[in-house]
């Protein structure tokens, strides 16, 4: 019987829970400051685990994070990571950046997000507003060939000058193509 | 690993003093295998260009062939000076895909393991950067305490620089018998030893002239190079991701974040160094925290069981053989979990597609990103001061190439 009672209670608070999709219904703060300042530069937002990805479009990446880092309320002053995925040929668009936001005052993260395709695998440099991006950069260039225009310093970072490939691309093998000799 | 040095501005001297040098990646005091192209006017540096790739073994790649408990055994050799940490930020930010609970025995030794690692890897810190500055008897203090710890580690995992200690879901295994007493031998000693050090290295006026004032790095720079870790704390910034975004019950512990407004080699310095007091203040609370429990989530799909429940039920000795041999699948999305590891923001970001291997894990070293800011401190110093800031860097170069 205790059972009974108790399974009915369970289904509502289901039934109650299940609803409330994950705040798209009141946005974030960051996604908030986002629309407002530029309603182009928010085309998609996810909520998963706790954490807010925003997909900026790539013309804007530049523009979003200069404001981010210093919109008040928000102040993203540091750039935790920056990094590259390739979800492989045959997707399109092909390769993502992220980009880990962080604020030293508010204790806040956030991740934006940029899509890019093989054939144009562009996007502005962050640089110019955060000085740790460049070596970022420059690894996801050597890894994935993702060419971030405007980078003071666009040069393979750990691979080779003379190395073919981006080796984190999902077409390349795993061994490489040849043996790699460095002499 | 360029090699080509970029554009530099040749300032017009009478005498045409400047040259480049290569320093590394065979020099001991660059901490495995770093090169610095130097351009020096005299024995000043002009520039500074770091050369890293030298130690790249394509980790991230492999992470893609390999079963996600796989993967623990490859974290273990990024930062070698502190797996745990490395273990532990790859396999929280698994459990976040998976929204399993950690008992909390295993979070309590997740907690103390990790402290005794940092500890052990600031040993090394403390012992190599004294070496390189000209100080020989510290590194065999330091050794010898990161010996006591290295043999703690070993008593529980089996490992002693590869423990793989933390698995999805909680620990490889439980502590061993007399583990507490142990480790209650070494927190009664370190005190001792960390006053030594104290007598040492700080009351030292050798050291103290090669560090102050040396390797100055402003806030804001510190902030805009994305340093963390006790590199970001010696800049004056209270940032610890144990107090800003705590993970495994850090919030519960009374610990301080020690932080030093002197921007240089000895800020850096000082902080570790009070570090190594408040990493001990928080072993011994996880110490007398220490209740009998289960180690291991109670997720049979994703954690191995017990050998004697394999011996004696059905259901168990089918999960083993199917998480062996094919593994477990990982709900589809992406996190980003940072932790503090011993040199700064440790962070693991893992995308999943729902398969049983990741479709892509990247580690965000804190070493790859404090290097990068070396040009900044090193500019304008003397030659003789770039092995100072190296050290007070604390880098590894495992991290930095993986």
């Amino acid at each position: 019987m205790a059972n009974e009672t108790e399974r009915p209670a369970d289904s509502e608070a289901q039934a109650t829970a299940a609803p409330t999709p994950s705040n798209t219904v009141t946005p974030s703060p960051l996604v908030a400051a986002l629309q407002r300042q530029n309603p182009d530069w928010v085309t998609e937002v996810i909520e998963a685990f706790g954490e807010t990805t925003v997909i900026v479009p790539r013309e804007h990446i530049r523009a979003a994070c200069s404001f981010l880092k210093s919109a008040p309320g928000l102040e993203f002053n540091m750039l935790a990571d920056l990094c590259g995925v390739d979800r492989g040929p045959e997707e399109e668009p092909r390769f993502e950046v992220n980009y880990h936001l962080f604020s030293t005052n508010k204790y806040t993260r956030a991740r934006l997000k940029v899509l890019l395709n093989e054939d144009d695998a562009k996007v502005e440099t962050v640089t110019t507003v955060w000085k740790t991006a460049n070596w970022h950069e420059r690894e996801t260039f050597d890894m994935f060939g993702i060419i971030f225009e405007g980078h003071p310093d666009l040069r393979r970072i750990l691979l080779p000058d003379d190395w073919e490939g981006h080796a984190l691309r999902k077409d390349f093998p795993l061994r490489g193509y040849e043996p790699y000799s460095l002499t | 690993m360029s090699t080509t040095l970029p554009p530099y501005e040749v300032i017009d001297q009478p005498l045409d003093t400047q040259m480049t040098i290569s320093f590394g990646p065979q020099h001991p005091s660059t901490h495995g295998v770093l090169r610095l192209e130097m351009v020096l006017d005299g024995e000043m540096i002009v520039r500074a260009i770091p050369d890293i790739g030298y130690l790249h073994t394509g980790m991230e790649k492999l992470f893609e062939y390999k079963k996600w408990q796989q993967g623990i055994v490859i974290t273990d050799r990024m930062d070698y000076l502190n797996p745990l940490g490395n273990n532990l930020a790859y396999v929280m930010a698994i459990e976040k895909l998976l929204g399993l609970e950690i008992p909390e025995r295993a979070q309590v030794i997740r907690v103390m393991m990790c402290e005794l690692q940092r500890i052990a890897s600031h040993m090394v810190w403390l012992g190599t950067h004294a070496l390189d500055i000209g100080a020989m008897t510290v590194f065999f203090y330091a050794f010898r305490e990161r010996e006591k710890i290295m043999n703690l580690i070993e008593a529980c995992s089996g490992g002693r620089l590869t423990p793989s200690y933390f698995r999805v879901g909680g620990l490889m295994m439980d502590l061993p018998a007399g583990f507490e007493r142990r480790v209650k031998q070494f927190t009664d000693a370190f005190p001792k030893a960390l006053d030594e050090f104290h007598t040492l290295v700080s009351g030292n006026t050798i050291f103290q002239s090669r560090t102050k004032g040396v390797g100055y790095i402003s806030t804001e720079d510190a902030i805009d190079w994305g340093l963390t870790g006790p590199c970001l704390r010696g800049s004056g910034v209270k940032i610890d991701v144990r107090l800003t975004n705590p993970y495994t019950g850090y919030e519960t512990y009374d610990f301080e974040i020690p932080v030093e407004t002197g921007c240089d080699v000895w800020a850096r310095y000082m902080v570790r160094m009070r570090e190594l007091r408040e990493s001990l203040k928080i072993v011994e609370q996880a110490l007398a925290r220490l209740r009998p429990g289960p180690v291991k989530a109670d997720a049979p799909k994703v954690v191995l069981p017990e050998r004697e429940a394999m011996k004696t039920h059905m259901d168990a000795l089918i999960h083993h053989f199917l998480i062996i041999t094919e593994g477990f699948n990982v709900p589809a999305g992406e996190v980003y979990h940072p932790i503090e590891g011993s040199k700064g923001e440790l962070g693991c970001y893992i995308k999943s597609d729902g398969g049983a291997k990741p479709a892509r894990v990247h580690v965000r070293g804190p070493s790859f990103v404090n290097l990068s800011a070396l040009p900044i401190m090193a500019e304008g110093e003397m030659v003789a001061d770039v092995v100072a800031i190296i050290g007070s860097l604390d880098i590894v170069l495992g991290e930095i190439d993986r």
